[in-house]
C-alpha cells in the first residue's frame, strides 16, 4: 500500500476541468515532482492534497484513510506556499512555532523544536526578525522550517524556488534534496521548471490538461517519453514525420519527407500505427566533415544527413548547431566543448554530415 | 518626479505658502478670535479665556456637545462592526450572485446627496413611527459612515495575500481562528482608521442629523447652526476651536496607526 493514493480525482471550476479523473500512487519517503505547463492542473491537484480544494469525485487515501473531505487543519499534511505566505506580524520564531502552538505542544517542547528547525535551515541568529527584515532566500528557509516543524507525513511544495535567482535556486535544490533524504519525509513538489524537477525528484509526473500523461524517472522521461507532446515539452528534440515502410527484427525503416529513410530501433511496446514521428535529441546528433564509416561491421545502422551549418551558438559547456538539410528541414545538434582550444570547430556555411545511430532514435505515434 | 519635489524653489515655496494659507488661514483666524475678550466678533479686545468659560457654563450647548460625542462614538462603533463584516464578506467570501450589485449598493452612500439620504431616513422613521432622538440620529449616522469603513478595510484586505489565511489553516487553525490570529491583527490599523473616519464624519454632519433628530436632542453642529442664524457669538469660535483640537488629535492617532502598520512592513491603511 502506498502512503498516498489518488484515485480517480476530478475537479472542475465552472466549465473548466482543472483535474480530470487522475490516479496516482506516491510511496513513503519519495521525492515526487508534478511537472507541467501553467494551467495544466498541477497546482489544483496540490491544493486538493492540502485541503484547500475539495475534489468533485474520487478519493485521496493517506495511509489508507480517505482525506478528500477532511479540512486543511485536520490533515497530517503541510504545504510550503509559492510566495511563502509568512505571517508579517510575527517573528521568525513565532512563524515557525505557529503550527506547533496550534497542535497544543508544551511550551518547552516548542522551544526545542523551533531551535531544531532554525538549525536545520541555518537561520541561527535571525529568530527575532520579522519577515520583511529578511532576504528572499532567508524567507524561503523560514517558510520551509515552518512547514516542516509539525513533521507532516507529506510535505507539499508549490513552486518553492520560483522566487529565487538562478545561483541561489541551484544551491537550494541541493539543500532540499539533502533535507528530504535526512528526514526521510515524503515531498511532493509542483514545478513548471523541468530541470528543477529532474534534478530533485526521484519520479516525475507530467501533467497536461488535467491528466497525468506520464509518470517516470527523470531518465526515462527524457530518453523514453510516452508521447510526442512529452518529448517536445521535456528538453529539445528533432522530429521527423514519416511512415513505417519496413520492419525487421526490432528495426524499423521510416520513410520521411524531410530526412529520407531513417533506420530506427523499436522500443517496447512496439508501434502499431503506420504514421509515426522519429525523434532524436540534439546531443545525440553528431556532426562530422565526412560521412562516418559504412555499416559493414557496425553494431547498428547509422543515419546520415547531409547539410549546411546555418548557425552556431556557443553556450560555454556546449555548442549548439543548426544544420539545414537539402530538403529544407533543420536538424539541431549540440556537442560538448570538451577541449579548451577547438581548432576544428564547425562554422556557419560549412557542409557537414549530421549522423546518429538507430538506437538513439525514438519512434513516437502521433 | 521625486527629485523635483525635493527641490524647494522660490516658486514652490510661494505656491505652498499660498495653498496652506488658503486652507488654514480662516481656521487660524477663527482660533485666534476664540481667545478674544470682546463681545463683538470682529473687534479685537485683548486675550481672554472668557468664551471658553462661557461655553462650559452653557448647559444647552454642553448637552448638544455631549449628544454629538455620544452619537459619534456609538455610530462609529456600530459602523466599524458592520463595515468590517461587510468588507470581509466582500473581499473573502465566496463569489455569490449579485455580489457586484451588493458592493455597488454598499458604496452608494458615498455619492448619494446627503439631503436625499436624510429625507429617506426621515420617511423611514416616520413610517416606523419611531420616536426621533438619539437613536434615530445614531442609526442614520451608522448608515452614512459604514460604507467609509468598508472602503478602508476592504482595500486593506485586498492588499493582504489570501494565502496567509490558507497558511494558517494549513498549520492547524480552523477558518475562524485563522481569521482571528492572522487576518485580524493585520487589518487592525485599517479598522482603527475606519472608526476614526466614521467618528469625525458623524461629528460634523448637519444635514442628516437635522432630518433625523427630534425636539430636545440637537447635536452640536445643529445647535451651532441655529445659534449662528441669530448672530455669531464668540462662544461659537471657542467651541469650534475645541472641535478642531479634538479632530486634530484623532487624525494624529490615526496616522500613528497607519505608521504602525507601515512599520510592520505592510501598505498603509488609506486615510
Amino acid at each position: 500500500m502506498p502512503l498516498l493514493r489518488i484515485e480517480g480525482v476530478a475537479k472542475s471550476f465552472g466549465n473548466f476541468r482543472a483535474v480530470d479523473k487522475l490516479s496516482l500512487d506516491i510511496r513513503a519517503g519519495e521525492f515526487f515532482a508534478l511537472l507541467g505547463p501553467s494551467g495544466c492542473g498541477k497546482t489544483t491537484l496540490l491544493r486538493m492534497l492540502a485541503g484547500f480544494e475539495t475534489p468533485d469525485e474520487g478519493r485521496i487515501l493517506l495511509g489508507g484513510n480517505d482525506i478528500a473531505q477532511v479540512l486543511p487543519h485536520e490533515r497530517p499534511v503541510n504545504m510550503m506556499f509559492q510566495n511563502y505566505a509568512l505571517f508579517p506580524h510575527l517573528s521568525v520564531r513565532d512563524n515557525i512555532a505557529f503550527g506547533l502552538k496550534r497542535a497544543g505542544m508544551a511550551r518547552k517542547d516548542i522551544a526545542t523544536r523551533v531551535a531544531e528547525m532554525v538549525a536545520l535551515v541555518k537561520l541561527e541568529g535571525l529568530e527575532k526578525r520579522k519577515p520583511d527584515q529578511l532576504s528572499g532566500g532567508q524567507r524561503q528557509r523560514v517558510a520551509l522550517a515552518r512547514s516542516l516543524a509539525r513533521r507532516p507525513q507529506v510535505l507539499l511544495l508549490d513552486e518553492p524556488l520560483a522566487a529565487l535567482d538562478k545561483k541561489l535556486r541551484e544551491s537550494t535544490q541541493g539543500e532540499l534534496m539533502e533535507l528530504q533524504r535526512r528526514l526521510g519525509m515524503t515531498f511532493i513538489i509542483v514545478t513548471h521548471d523541468q530541470e528543477e524537477a529532474m534534478t530533485m525528484a526521484g519520479r516525475i509526473g507530467v501533467m497536461d490538461a488535467g491528466r497525468l500523461v506520464q509518470v517516470a524517472t527523470p531518465r526515462n522521461l527524457y530518453e523514453a517519453p510516452a508521447s510526442r507532446w512529452i518529448a517536445e515539452f521535456v528538453g529539445d528534440i528533432n522530429l521527423f514525420n514519416g511512415q513505417v515502410t519496413a520492419r525487421d527484427r526490432g528495426r524499423l525503416t521510416v520513410s520521411t519527407t524531410e530526412a529520407g529513410a531513417l533506420a530506427v530501433s523499436e522500443l517496447w511496446p512496439p508501434v502499431t500505427k503506420q504514421v509515426v514521428s522519429v525523434a532524436i535529441r540534439p546531443e545525440k546528433v553528431k556532426l562530422s566533415r565526412r560521412a562516418p564509416a559504412s555499416d559493414a561491421g557496425a553494431p547498428q545502422p547509422i543515419n546520415r544527413l547531409e547539410g549546411v551549418v546555418i548557425d552556431v551558438n556557443y553556450l560555454g559547456g556546449i555548442t549548439s548547431y543548426r544544420v539545414k538539410l537539402e530538403t529544407g528541414a533543420v536538424v539541431r545538434s549540440s556537442m560538448a566543448n570538451t577541449a579548451r582550444l577547438d581548432v576544428d570547430a564547425y562554422l556557419a556555411g560549412q557542409r557537414v554530415v549530421a549522423w546518429f545511430t538507430a538506437d538513439d532514435c525514438l519512434v513516437l505515434e502521433q | 518626479m521625486a527629485r523635483a519635489a525635493t527641490r524647494l524653489t522660490r516658486f514652490n515655496m510661494t505656491s505652498l505658502a499660498l495653498g496652506l494659507a488658503f486652507l488654514y488661514l480662516p481656521i487660524v483666524i477663527l482660533m485666534i478670535y476664540s481667545f478674544n475678550a470682546s463681545r463683538l466678533v470682529t473687534v479685537w479686545g485683548g486675550w481672554s479665556l472668557r468664551w471658553y468659560h462661557e461655553f462650559f457654563n452653557d448647559r444647552a450647548m454642553l448637552e448638544a456637545a455631549w449628544m454629538s460625542l455620544s452619537v459619534a462614538a456609538v455610530s462609529a462603533t456600530l459602523a466599524t462592526l458592520l463595515g468590517t463584516l461587510a468588507a470581509v464578506g466582500l473581499a473573502r467570501g465566496e463569489r455569490f450572485g449579485g455580489r457586484a450589485l451588493f458592493s455597488g449598493m454598499l458604496y452608494s452612500p458615498l455619492v448619494m446627496p446627503e439631503v436625499i439620504s436624510g429625507l429617506s431616513l426621515l420617511l423611514l422613521f416616520v413610517a416606523l413611527n419611531a420616536e426621533r432622538g438619539f437613536w434615530t440620529v445614531t442609526i442614520a449616522h451608522t448608515t452614512l459612515t459604514m460604507c467609509f469603513v468598508t472602503v478602508v478595510v476592504q482595500s486593506r484586505l485586498s492588499a493582504l495575500d489570501s494565502s496567509l489565511e490558507e497558511a494558517a489553516m494549513d498549520l492547524g487553525c480552523d477558518p475562524v481562528r485563522a481569521f482571528l490570529m492572522v487576518t485580524l491583527p493585520l487589518i487592525v490599523p485599517a479598522i482603527v482608521a475606519g472608526w476614526m473616519l466614521a467618528f469625525t464624519l458623524s461629528l460634523d454632519d448637519v444635514v442628516i442629523a437635522s432630518f433625523t433628530t427630534g425636539p430636545g436632542s440637537a447635536t452640536l453642529p445643529i445647535r451651532i447652526y441655529s445659534e449662528v442664524r441669530l448672530g455669531v457669538k464668540p462662544e461659537i469660535n471657542a467651541i469650534c476651536t475645541l472641535v478642531i483640537a479634538l479632530i486634530a488629535v484623532i487624525i494624529v492617532i490615526a496616522s500613528f496607526a497607519s505608521k504602525l502598520s507601515n512599520a510592520r512592513g505592510e501598505s498603509a491603511a488609506p486615510l
